[in-house]
């Protein structure tokens, strides 16, 4: 793999850019590999990346309907942050914002991965409570954490509405200084492009079909490119996760929903932190180009249809506008929608199967971006060692019918 | 923005006055302490989510207030029927060529 630094740009720029090494090959499929990776997206290339550099094992492929990290991946807000309630939850996100923090080092990629900071408005006295409640959790689980006056917070973000004139008078915040945001489609690139040196089949334009089984056990993939022996396959396929468990006849605790998301015309500098609300149910941060980054909630009705309904854009900039009045009078470039997983409890599912060499990675939701190494990293663990990984083990598909739910929806249910 | 009619208000009205309840025709086990824990999480948790015809619960929240079902294709959103609760599907996956 070429390593990518200043002075290589310098010796290149005297060849006018025209040698660059392709960034990944396009390998025709073998007839075995030890693992199959359905889903090329931050989360199947992580998990891809982590298995051939932590566990020894390279004869890997990722499977990818389309191309890579063209699905949730390119859709999200690229938000980064750990400061989930209950101590599971923390712990893996926080796995993951660790891996964030050296991430970009360790791919040799720019990943524009920015410490911004991120700030939790509250509304309303319960929403302060809330607050102070998880941000005292997350303090007792070593991560970082303030609760912030509205005086605080206005000084924080001079053009943020803290009047009292507002609908819902912002009376705090909880802030997280290493939460931010990441460029998303530079995630899936870096860890592409490494798993790529390290030798794992990255095949574009291959969809899986079906799953072939022999005594309990997977025996490999269909595919519309011919069938492919794996001898353990792994599902990271999001909002198709249950497509795919349908072909072994098998239903996950999951909906998939249409989540929106839009961009302003690119501004001057404006926003310099991620703004975030529950209450007033919209979030808001500004890319290095200039455009403001904007979401909300799930459209409410289950959908694979990477679109959703108008009225849901029109609550979404509500609400931003609610906050930032100043912001009423920006045009709107791009809107687009994605499809997520949502689990009853808001918690993924990093889980074994009882198909021996089935493994699942979904229900992520709203907000698996964050989690893209965390999630990598802990996923190939359970594959690779057919154990999960302690930080997985309370994300198993068994929590549905044992009872011990990881009810995260006051941290996640808009937020992400 | 789907347009939705209302089989109880037999008017078409818009997808802001109802919102979306779930799948349909989940049965509630009649005898739940005789079964198993993995049967009432498949009960509780556990859901179709089918690619294409989805038969799913709507409340029609600022009209009738009233449940009622549809059959929706998930992936272009095209509504094929709605009916009343207690009523059975007149769509359905196979007769579609597709699940």
């Amino acid at each position: 793999m070429q390593q990518y630094s200043g002075f290589g740009l310098l010796k290149h720029s005297l060849s006018y850019h025209e040698n660059w090494q392709r960034v990944w090959s396009n390998p025709t499929p073998k007839k075995h590999y030890d693992v199959v990776i359905i889903g090329g997206g931050g989360h199947g290339l992580a998990t891809a990346y982590y298995l051939a550099k932590e566990h020894g094992i390279t004869n890997i492929a990722v499977i990818e309907k389309g191309y890579l990290g063209g699905g949730n991946t390119a859709r999200n807000t690229t938000i980064v942050r750990s400061n989930y309630l209950w101590d599971e939850a923390s712990h893996l996100y926080e796995h993951s914002l660790k891996l964030w923090e050296g991430l970009a080092q360790e791919l040799n990629y720019n990943l524009m991965f920015s410490q911004r900071g991120v700030l939790n408005l509250g509304h309303t006295l319960q929403d302060m409570r809330d607050i102070e409640r998880r941000v005292n959790a997350n303090r007792l689980n070593g991560i970082d954490g303030e609760v912030l006056t509205t005086a605080q917070v206005q000084e924080m973000v001079p053009i943020l509405d803290c009047s009292t004139n507002a609908r819902f008078p912002v009376m705090g915040a909880s802030w997280q200084a290493r939460a931010g945001t990441a460029r998303h489609d530079a995630v899936a690139w870096g860890f592409a492009r490494a798993a790529d040196g390290l030798g794992v089949d990255l095949l574009q334009q291959t969809e899986v079909t079906g799953i072939r089984r022999k005594d309990g056990a997977v025996e490999g993939v269909e595919t519309n490119r011919g069938f492919i022996s794996a001898n353990k396959v792994a599902c990271v396929a999001a909002g198709n996760s249950s497509v795919i468990a349908k072909m072994v006849g098998m239903e996950l605790p999951l909906e998939s929903h249409p989540l929106q998301a839009m961009v302003s015309e690119p501004l001057k500098p404006i926003l310099n932190t991620v703004v975030m609300s529950n209450h007033v149910h919209g979030y808001v941060s500004q890319s290095d180009k200039g455009d403001l980054v904007i979401g909300a909630g799930i459209d409410g009705y289950t959908g694979y249809g990477q679109r959703g309904s108008f009225n849901v854009v029109e609550h979404t900039i509500a609400a931003i506008i609610e906050m930032f009045p100043i912001f009423s009078r920006v045009r709107l470039n791009r809107a687009w929608g994605g499809v997520v997983d949502t689990c009853p409890d808001a918690c993924p599912i990093i889980s074994k199967t009882h198909i021996k060499g089935l493994y699942f990675n979904c229900g992520w939701g709203t907000g698996g971006f964050k989690a893209t190494p965390g999630a990598g990293h802990v996923f190939a663990h359970t594959i690779a060692h057919d154990e999960p990984h302690p930080l997985a083990k309370p994300f198993s598909i068994d929590r549905f019918s044992s009872g011990e739910l990881i009810d995260e929806h006051g941290a996640a249910g808009v937020a992400h | 923005m789907l347009l939705i009619h209302c089989p109880y208000c037999e008017e078409m009205r818009e997808e802001e006055e109802f919102s979306p309840a779930g799948q349909a025709h989940i049965v509630r086990p009649l005898q739940p302490e005789e079964i198993s824990d993995e049967q009432w999480a498949h009960y509780l948790f556990f859901r179709k989510n089918p690619r294409g015809l989805h038969h799913e619960m709507w409340l029609h929240a600022a009209g009738c207030r009233k449940y009622f079902n549809a059959t929706r294709n998930t992936v272009t959103y095209e509504i094929m029927e709605t009916y009343k609760m207690g009523l059975k599907p007149s769509v359905t996956a196979s007769e579609e060529g597709q699940s």
